[in-house]
């Protein structure tokens, strides 16, 4: 490994080596805006396709949770945006503190998601064989809803069928569990994908704290804490994404 | 040029922003607006990555160079966005205008599944 701060050959300054390092990771970013914009151009299209089911899966989630989570990420995006400010003032202990604290909220976020997950296991909405987007509607006690929300969704369901066949409820049934079952395929593909970028952030946050506890960085040096700083943010934009486009776009059908 | 050192207050400025849009999202999901729903969440959305992309990450103090490569992440975004959905959002006047021809309705009806 490289000393802290050191010139490398092929630069004239510092400044110009910083500035590469920084153009670097954008690029990386663009070739990220494009992968997760192929898996949000998938959810688009078909959402417009099938807006019925999209709509009843959506409104299965946990907005309470959802809600919980933009807000950790949101947070821990601004003690991310802390840590490099105290390494540009050269704030050591701060530095340290910010990362942890952000490695914290990353995690809580994390935990969040694998209580929403089981949650989706419980009420049988993992696709698959056991798929069943009826089940909490006939089991409210199941899954600890009211009677009066399970009526609410039966509606809904009933509805969405309307809408899958007006004809043919029975066919209409099974269209509606098919397409359902896309949407959650879609939720689990796009929130696992950002799931899995939040892993690899957390990764690259202990390698940060451990050098940080070292005492490497600084405002000579300080590099690494900024390009991680901006693969951070990025996640957080993909989820500033994500919440309104599976949790909230169909719940004014409720209302 | 020395790099730009923003101040504290700047961030938990923007940090408080970015929570009011939140709760506005999530206010504004209620209201029944139809099809205007998805544009305002997303205008919503939009405005906080943008904050996001200007102070958190500093792109309003970058060298243009750097700034010239978000603003071309965002334009192929757009171009793959956009030019998918002259597709998709057409297959469906295609089966409506068709539907005096039966053969061309159903070649358009099954292309549209």
């Amino acid at each position: 490994m490289h000393r802290t701060g050191e010139l490398y050959g092929q630069f004239e300054t510092l400044e110009q080596q910083k500035d590469t390092a920084q153009l670097g990771m954008w690029v990386f970013l663009v070739t990220e805006v494009l992968f997760f914009g192929g898996m949000f151009m998938t959810y688009t299209v078909n959402r417009h396709a099938y807006s019925a089911a999209f709509g009843v899966g959506s409104n299965t989630l946990d907005l309470k949770l959802g809600g919980i989570n933009t807000v950790i990420l949101i947070l821990s995006s601004l003690t991310m945006a802390m840590a490099v400010l105290s390494a540009q003032l050269g704030k050591k202990k701060q530095i340290t503190f910010y990362l942890i604290a952000t490695l914290i909220l990353g995690s809580a976020f994390l935990g969040v998601k694998v209580v929403e997950y089981k949650q989706k296991f419980d009420h049988h909405l993992i696709p698959g064989k056991s798929f069943d987007i009826t089940f909490c509607g006939n089991n409210p006690s199941a899954c600890g809803i009211t009677a009066a929300d399970a009526e609410k969704e039966q509606k809904e369901i009933e509805e969405a069928i309307r809408a899958e066949n007006p004809d043919n409820p029975e066919q209409g049934l099974i269209s509606l569990d098919s397409h359902a079952q896309l949407y959650f395929s879609l939720y689990f593909g796009m929130t696992g994908l950002h799931a899995l970028h939040m892993i690899i952030g957390a990764g690259l946050l202990l390698w940060l704290i451990k050098q940080s506890l070292g005492g490497r960085f600084g405002p000579g040096y300080n590099t690494p804490v900024e390009v991680t700083g901006l693969y951070w943010h990025f996640v957080d934009i993909v989820w500033i994404y994500l919440f309104p486009l599976l949790y909230l776009i169909d719940r004014h059908v409720n209302t | 040029m020395s790099e730009h050192i923003a101040s504290p207050k700047l961030y938990v400025g923007i940090f408080l922003a970015l929570m009011v849009c939140t709760a506005a999202t999530v206010w504004a999901a209620y209201v029944n607006l139809g099809p205007l729903n998805i544009i305002i969440a997303l205008a919503i959305a939009s405005f906080k990555a943008t904050l996001v992309v200007l102070f958190f990450m500093h792109a309003k103090y970058s060298p243009r160079r750097t700034q010239l490569v978000i603003f071309c992440a965002t334009f192929w975004l757009a171009i793959m966005l956009a030019l998918t959905l002259t597709d998709y959002e057409t297959r469906h006047e295609l089966s409506r205008d068709s539907s005096h021809s039966g053969a061309t309705a159903a070649l358009a009806s099954r292309i549209a599944r």
